[in-house]
């Protein structure tokens, strides 16, 4: 059986005086929607993940190599923010390729790269522009063209979608999603639309206090009724 | 929201601060004008070395400040959770307070020829001692004040970029020369040249580091040597032609500023530091730790040696001194007079300028508003020796008067006082007005009673803020006493001098430590009662 895209495995951190504590594993080419209220770890997950903070404890693995002791450029890790993913005083084709190279040596196969993925997201002509003078969703475009021109194994978005609005949420979790399965990425999604869960993922993790609470499929994961920390994340929608 | 009659009110008060300010600016002036038909402007070759030393040593001072405070704010900025950072960026405030006097004196200790520094250096076996005196000395000084300064506002401008910026870099794999080239310089970039604006304004009119660290005829600058010209060898006309050279030097600096745009304009305290996951441990990082610490040692080794020589003095005789005793009243009166004109001041223009922008207005009106917008850079065009210098020669038959040259005094330290005051009071007026402006009109509260209890009680807080800054400036100034200073009037720096001046080093470290603690007092309080010090930088 091959290794799995993205495993933790007992990783504990100190935060204050409470603290986490994440094993999971996920196969490649899968979906996940991160939910659970806000302050119960789901963005310090993907910070562990990425490299942004060293566990106490436990390992790290992307497709079956430890990267615990790696830097964050090291582990084959794509992150999308929920904002200011582009900086703000470069254009957009140079902020699509520092993805490719961080020191912006660029040959003929890295700017062909650099004008398809601009294509792919719908931005072509964009190039010279700077990020102030797009939109709120361009931008988030700008920034998936970048993880699609480096095509990491690990795709994680931090509610990159927030604030979009439903209708174009939508349309740009479509492209996410399209994205991915070009790339063949493994992705990680902290949310906190149940609906965009439903319209992504494959599995869900519900992260509360620190734990990972429920590791399930996510056909019928909304509905159940065993996980109490769920119901009231949910509040008084939630079906019974 | 004003009423009409609040309108009026307003804008009478302006023209009445714009008056007082124009006859604070306009008479000195005018009498150096006056005074000048009678000097030669051919060029006179101890005038063109003075000039060029004048900007050599601005010149430099601002260089090397800028070139340390770069690395120095990048390494700060790279390293947000190193133990005693919130602490050492407090002591980086210090500077800012400090009289020049009392600094000059601490860096005398640390690296004077009897100094820690020369004796170490000694002991090593190096026997050419490094110079606090002359230009050498001069450099290390405005180093000393202006590297916390620019250090404190690049860093400011390093952690207002997003935290998400230092993910991405990490993440991207971008090297540490990548990070400065492509993140941190264009962040700093527009900063630096502001900074250096007002770096090299704030060295080519420094008097009193001037006065006691460079001296002799190579190392003097304009502001000393007007000094001179009028205290020792008592030549008018030659002061009237420096002071005219400083005025155009002033303009000149000013202008470029205008054009640079200075740095502080409603910069935030620093505040949250973001994480650095760009940052790798190894070689990098630990230069970036040694420059934190030598930087910290070079700022906090004159303060403590201020702190140490002073306690050593034999404090109980010199608080047991009646010319002491007449300093410190003289010094606090001169002080509170100060800072209540500037206050004042101040607020007349802020108020009017405020019902200017409110209302559609006629010609008057914007040139009211414009008038009052450029009053406090106006005041930076004379410095105060340069103001104290035409003062003297109107005075020149009555120089032992008592009334009038305490008065020109306070009006000085007032304008010098006012771009700080300004700067506090303006934007909290204007979200006092923005938020209680419509209420007031609509409870039919207006006129001295809303004056009284609604927009002064409001605004309390920056006024307290904004007199205790200007306390502490005007307590800490030698450049208008210098020129008036004398039996009959005595201030504390004053007196800290004439010991300096006598070699009565123990007393003067007494002093400078009583003075020091009555500046960082005030500071202090400032700090407490208001946005900070930030807001009060021009």
């Amino acid at each position: 059986m091959n290794a799995s895209a993205i495993e933790l495995r007992h990783v504990t951190h100190a935060l204050g005086n409470a603290g986490v504590a994440f094993s999971f594993s996920r196969e490649t080419g899968s979906v996940t929607a991160v939910l659970g209220p806000s302050g119960a770890g789901k963005s310090t997950l993907l910070n562990l993940i990425a490299g942004f903070l060293a566990p106490d404890q436990g390992q790290v693995f992307v497709n079956g190599r430890d990267v615990t002791a790696l830097p964050p450029a090291g582990r084959g890790v794509s992150m999308v923010f929920q904002d200011n993913n582009l900086f703000a005083h470069l254009d957009i084709r140079t902020n699509i390729a520092l993805g490719l190279d961080p020191a912006l040596r660029l040959g003929r196969a890295e700017n062909a790269v650099i004008e398809a993925a601009m294509e792919r997201v719908g931005l072509a002509g964009f190039g010279r522009r700077k990020p102030g003078t797009l939109s709120g969703g361009e931008r988030q475009r700008v920034a998936l063209a970048r993880a699609f021109a480096r095509r990491k194994p690990l795709l994680l978005l931090d509610e990159p979608f927030d604030g979009l609005g439903p209708g174009l949420a939508a349309e740009m979790l479509s492209l996410m999603l399209e994205i991915r399965a070009e790339v063949g990425a493994t992705v990680l999604m902290v949310t906190h639309e149940p609906a965009e869960a439903r319209a992504a993922a494959d599995r869900v993790l519900f992260v509360d206090r620190g734990r990972i609470a429920a590791d399930a499929p996510l056909a019928g994961f909304f509905e159940r009724s065993d996980i109490p920390a769920l119901r009231h994340y949910l509040g008084s929608g939630a079906p019974d | 929201m004003l009423t009409p009659a609040e309108h009026r009110a307003a804008r009478l008060g302006g023209w009445f601060g714009i008056g007082l300010l124009a006859a604070a600016i306009g008479i000195p002036v005018a009498a150096l004008l006056a005074g000048s038909t009678g000097a030669g402007f051919g060029v006179d070759p101890y005038l063109l070395r003075i000039t060029r030393f004048t900007l050599l040593q601005a010149g430099l001072s601002t260089a090397l400040s800028i070139a340390l405070a770069i690395p120095l704010a990048r390494a700060l900025a790279r390293h947000p959770a190193l133990p005693g950072r919130s602490l050492l960026l407090r002591l980086f405030a210090i500077p800012l307070g400090l009289p020049p006097l009392v600094a000059a004196l601490g860096l005398i200790v640390v690296w004077g020829r009897q100094g820690i520094v020369n004796a170490g250096l000694l002991r090593l076996g190096v026997d050419q001692p490094v110079s606090i005196y002359g230009l050498s000395g001069i450099l290390m000084a405005h180093v000393f004040f202006n590297l916390p300064l620019a250090t404190r506002l690049m860093l400011m401008g390093l952690e207002r970029l997003p935290a998400e910026y230092w993910k991405n870099a990490a993440i991207l794999g971008m090297t540490r020369a990548n990070v400065f080239r492509l993140i941190e310089w264009p962040a700093i970039a527009q900063l630096a040249g502001g900074a250096a604006g007002l770096v090299f304004m704030l060295c080519v009119t420094s008097f009193t580091l001037v006065l006691v660290l460079g001296g002799g005829p190579a190392a003097t600058t304009l502001e000393v040597a007007i000094y001179q010209a009028l205290r020792f060898d008592f030549d008018p006309p030659r002061a009237v032609l420096l002071a005219l050279v400083q005025i155009a030097l002033t303009s000149a600096v000013l202008i470029a500023l205008r054009v640079l745009k200075s740095p502080a304009e409603e910069a935030p305290q620093l505040g949250l530091s973001p994480a650095r996951p760009d940052v790798a441990p190894g070689l990098p990082a630990l230069a970036d730790r040694v420059l934190i610490l030598a930087s910290a040692l070079f700022v906090i080794a004159p303060l403590a040696a201020t702190l140490v020589a002073g306690l050593r003095a034999d404090l109980v005789r010199i608080l047991t001194d009646a010319l002491l005793w007449r300093a410190i009243l003289t010094s606090l009166a001169v002080a509170a007079a100060a800072a209540a004109t500037s206050t004042m001041l101040a607020l007349l223009l802020v108020r009017a300028r405020h019902s200017v922008a409110e209302s559609q207005t006629a010609f008057a009106g914007r040139i009211l508003s414009w008038l009052a917008g450029i009053a406090g850079s106006l005041v930076l065009l004379a410095p105060p020796v340069v103001m104290g210098a035409g003062w003297f020669l109107l005075l020149s038959g009555a120089t032992r008067a008592l009334a009038l040259p305490l008065m020109i005094i306070v009006l000085i330290n007032a304008m010098m006082a006012l771009p700080f005051v300004i700067r506090v009071i303006e934007p909290a007026h204007r979200t006092a007005m923005s938020r209680n402006g419509r209420l007031c009109l609509s409870l039919g509260v207006t006129g001295i009673n809303r004056l009284r209890r609604v927009d002064l009680p409001a605004l309390a807080r920056p006024l307290a803020t904004a007199f205790a800054f200007a306390m502490a400036l005007s307590l800490g100034d030698l450049g208008a006493v210098a020129l008036f200073g004398g039996d009959r009037i005595v201030t504390l720096p004053w007196l800290l001098l004439q010991k300096m001046g006598s070699y009565r080093t123990a007393d003067a470290a007494g002093i400078a430590l009583i003075l020091a603690v009555l500046c960082m007092g005030l500071m202090a309080l400032s700090d407490r009662t208001g946005a900070g010090r930030e807001a009060a930088r021009p």
